[in-house]
Formats: structure tokens, sequence, C-alpha cells
């Protein structure tokens, strides 16, 4: 008697963007591809963190660890081996799983900010060892001119590779997020006392989205390599773990798209404001008071509002 | 079927539940009563596991359950509702259900399937049942408190317990909503053959549709027995009836 409605109208605007995308670079000047490219990945880390975030309401504080171990793993296996890059490509998101398993182990026992407070310790430490080991990762130097495979090494088509993959990982996410192992971490979300009580291993279905989402994280970090050749201690540090934090909320962390969002708008504020100002988290915060002022759903969420004023109904309904 | 022998839990000083006993046979529908405080609600926390007992023993078809987590108190056929109104109040009131449905049917891990397609025809049956079908599609958290409450039980239903355990479940009712919450508990009972435990405030109810009554009083077992028996107790007048 009741179905719900596939999700068709969102389609159009979905396939208009990935078209718009396809045919952009040969128009546009380099440096707004490379932007693009940049606002991919950055996209694809914060809606990594936001499947545990806004989905999961599991305070992953830290969550850019895991894009630096992804980024790292890529780096040192072309580096330091004989293996081809391709190998590294697969190593980066299962490094980053991992890690992101072990450190969720720990992490997971304890709830909301407490698991925020030992995650950022635990990763703290991580970054720590990658900034001080100078024989193994090169230290405060990083590693600069990794060499990508010919194939992806031109601009171009390095924007093409972040964009198919890009894609295929957001498609993913959005299958994990609709299925039951989605819909239960929603569930948890809500009321994680309630979902216990209808038979579900609150703490194991927690740790397991850490790992998916850490997994995604780890290919951002690997598309990181693809784009800048290079990798810097500064991947694993906690202001970025911050700065995606925020792409989520500025985007709106109950929608599925939102952080993207949120990522195009730090990343071309970085690039605009940043060549007028270095002190451009200044214009950052004075968007993110007003934010929780006027938008506290966040831009995303705010949009959609406009477009059906139910929209959390409309939300669930559409599957958005 | 669900067996509790001399449980006791203590809060630091105050002995919340002190060797409680409480017997429910399989099909039957039990009450217990007693007034505010008397430790009905940390009893039946103790039963689903979200408390764990300090001493004594609780047995679930013939199986030690007393020192189970919560989860999988309820994969063993205990379902229960919450005398605060537990439900997940962002999601649609059918997703509510579907989730315990799914948990149930040991699916929660599968992770490309669209959860949209799933366990559909027994969350619309549920919702039916319960006179929910046409707010499906709201979102719980809208819904008015009677509807939450029921809700409340709708969730419970979809593990398909085989027993019951129901926490104050017209609390905040209108004696209208309260009446009708009864009769639907009433008629899980007798339609679907379910073993139903409930506290309830409301004298009248409970001694018109329990077969049999626990009585609490300061966190122990003062009687269980037949409503005729419990009524013509001495004890039980004095302490809760309000003897004369």
């Amino acid at each position: 008697m009741i179905r719900e409605i596939p999700n068709l109208k969102s389609f159009g605007p979905i396939a208009a963007i990935f078209i718009v995308l396809l045919i952009l670079p040969p128009i546009i000047p380099r440096f707004y591809t490379y932007l693009l490219a940049s606002i991919l990945v950055t996209g694809l880390l914060a809606m990594s963190l936001n499947m545990v975030l806004g989905h999961g309401m599991i305070f992953q504080f830290h969550h850019g660890v895991f894009y630096g171990v992804g980024a790292y793993a890529v780096a040192l296996i072309v580096t330091k081996t004989s293996l081809p890059a391709w190998v590294g490509f697969a190593a980066g998101p299962i490094m980053a799983a991992v890690v992101g398993l072990l450190i969720g182990w720990f992490c997971v026992r304890l709830s909301r900010l407490y698991f925020g407070m030992l995650q950022i310790s635990l990763g703290s430490l991580l970054y720590v060892i990658v900034f001080r080991w100078y024989d193994f990762t090169g230290g405060d130097d990083g590693i600069y001119g990794i060499p990508m495979p010919s194939i992806i090494s031109s601009s171009k088509s390095s924007y093409y590779f972040i964009l198919i993959i890009v894609t295929i990982s957001l498609t993913l996410l959005y299958l994990i997020l609709k299925s039951p192992f989605g819909a239960t971490l929603e569930a948890i979300r809500d009321n994680p006392q309630r979902c216990e009580a209808v038979g579900v291993n609150v703490r194991r279905h927690q740790l397991g989205a850490i790992v998916v989402a850490t997994f995604f994280a780890g290919i951002a970090g690997v598309l990181f390599v693809v784009l800048e050749n290079f990798v810097h201690p500064d991947l694993l540090f906690w202001v970025l773990s911050l700065e995606i934090f925020i792409m989520c909320l500025l985007g709106g962390w109950f929608t599925f798209a939102g952080p993207m969002l949120g990522a195009a708008i730090m990343v071309a504020l970085r690039t605009f404001v940043g060549i007028y100002t270095e002190y451009w988290t200044l214009i950052l915060g004075v968007i993110l008071i007003l934010l929780i002022f006027f938008l506290p759903e966040g831009v995303m969420g705010y949009f959609l509002e406009k477009v059906s004023p139910q929209s959390t109904k409309a939300r669930e309904r559409t599957n958005e | 079927m669900l067996k509790v022998e001399g449980v006791d839990k203590s809060f630091g000083e105050f002995m919340a539940v002190n060797s409680a006993d409480l017997a429910v046979g399989k099909g039957e529908l039990v009450a217990v009563i007693g007034p505010n405080g008397a430790g009905k609600t940390t009893l039946f926390n103790l039963i689903s596991g979200q408390l764990k007992p300090d001493r004594g023993k609780v047995t679930f078809m013939d199986e030690d359950i007393t020192n189970l987590p919560p989860y999988q108190i309820c994969k063993k056929g205990i379902a229960r509702s919450f005398q605060i109104v537990n439900i997940f109040p962002r999601l649609t009131v059918f997703r509510n259900v579907q989730v315990a449905v799914i948990s149930q049917q040991r699916k929660s891990n599968t992770l490309f399937h669209p959860a949209q397609s799933m366990a559909v025809e027994e969350t619309e049956r549920i919702l039916e049942s319960l006179g929910l079908i046409d707010k499906a599609w709201n979102t719980a958290g809208s819904l008015s408190h009677g509807d939450q409450r029921v809700l409340e039980i709708a969730i419970a239903l979809g593990n398909d317990p085989k027993l019951l355990v129901l926490d104050e479940p017209t609390a905040g009712m209108s004696p209208e909503e309260t009446g009708a919450t009864m009769d639907l508990i009433k008629g899980l009972a007798d339609k679907r053959g379910l073993t139903i435990l409930f506290c309830e405030h409301d004298m009248d109810v409970v001694f018109s549709i329990a077969q049999s009554i626990m009585v609490m009083h300061q966190g122990r077992t003062l009687i269980q027995g037949k409503p005729e028996d419990v009524r013509r107790n001495e004890e039980v007048v004095q302490a809760y009836l309000g003897g004369e």
C-alpha cells in the first residue's frame, strides 16, 4: 500500500551538475580546474565525516587523521617501494580504515564529547609520529614531487580521475546511507538507548560506521596526492579536522550533499579572500556567527526548507 | 516464561528494588502496580537489561538472562516500551518501526540494499493494527503525545517479541486515550497470543484486564496473585489501595 516515492526529482539537478563538471575543464582557466578538483577532494572528505557526524551523531573530531593516513600510504608506497602507484591507491583507503578501526575501537566505548576528546588525543599521537619520524615520513618537510602514473599526471586528466572517483564514492556513500545499515545508524543518532532496546549492538554498529567513513576519508587522501603530488604532516593536524567539521555544519549536516557545499564555500573563501588577506579565517568567523543565528540547519538545510516547507518529512519520503 | 527471583538494585544508599520476585506465565497479561517510587520502572529496566541487578536472577524461557546487554535480551524475545516517550524523533513513523523489524530480521548490517524496500509488509501490518498507518510518513517527533505513546508500542512490536514489557503505556494520556490504548493492549494479548507485562496507575483498568497482579511497595514485592486475591490482601490494602 505504502511505497516510498523513488528519488527522481533530485536526479535531474545531480546529472546536470555532473555534466557541467564534465565539460568545464577545457573552457575554463587551468587554475579553476585545479580549484574544482580541490573542492571535490575536500568535499568527499567532508562527506565521509558527515556519514558519522550528521547521520550518526558520532563526534569524530579528528577525521583529518584518516585523510592523512590515506595520503601518506600512497606517498610512501610510491616513493619508498618499487610497487606500482595503483597499489598505493588501493592501500590508502585500506590503511585509513585499519587505523580508523584501531582508534575507533578505543573511542566507541565513550560517548559524545569524551569520544571526541579521546580521538583528538589518539589522532594527535599519530600526527606527532608523522611529524617527527624524519627517516620514514620526511618529518615536517613532508614528501614532495611524488610521481603519478602518466595517465593521470596532467592537470586535466587528474581532474577527470578525481571527478570519476568522487562520483563513484558519493554514490556508494549514498547507497550505504539508504541501506538498513544507514537507517539503523540514523536511528542510533536519534536515540541510542532505544536502538539498543530493539536489538541493535550500538557500539559495534558505530564502529562499523567509523570504518566505512575512514575508508572514504582514505580515498580523499589518495586523491589529494593525485592532485597535489605532495604530502605534509599538516594533513593530520587537528586544524584541518576542525575545518572539515565546520564544512559539515556550514553546508548542513542533516543533509546528504550539504558538506560538499560547505567544502565549496570554505575552499572558495580561502582561495579568493586569501588573496587579499591572510586573515581569511576572520571572514569565516563572521560567516559562522551569522550561520548559527540565521541558518542553524546549514546552507543546504535552509535551501531544502525553502524548496519544500515540510522538509524533514519530504526529505525522508523522497529519500534525499 | 519469565521469572524474576530475589532481585536487588540500589543507587548509592537508596534501595530502589529490594528482593523483588515476579513470575509471568506464557500468554498471561500481568500487571505490576505500586505507588510512585515503588521501583516498577527500575524492575523493568532490570528485566530488559538497561540496568544490571546487584543480586538475584532473571530467567526467560529457562535461560539465565541476568547480565546480558539490552540488545541480546531483545534478540531472546523481550521487547519493551518506555515510560518516557522514547522514539526516533527525526525519522518517519514508518522508519521508526522498520528499524526494529530490520533488526529482528538480523539485517541491520546490510550495506547495499535500499532500506526503503525492506520489511515493508511487516511494518505496514503493525502500523495498520495500531491505527498509525495514516501517519506513516510524518516525522515521529511531530506526532501528538498520545500517538507517540502508541508508536512506542509499535516499535516494540516490530521486534516480534514473545514477551512485551510496557512501562506505563498510558502515562500522560487523557482518560479516553487511556481507554483506547488499554483496549489495544488487550486486543494484542487476545489476537496475537502475546504475553504482556505492564505497569499502570489506573486501578480500574488494571483490575479489569490483568490476569495476575504483582504489588510493589518500597522496592519489595508484597504479593503476586489473581486480582481478587490481591484486592483482599490486607497488606496491600494498607500500603496502597488506601485502607480506611
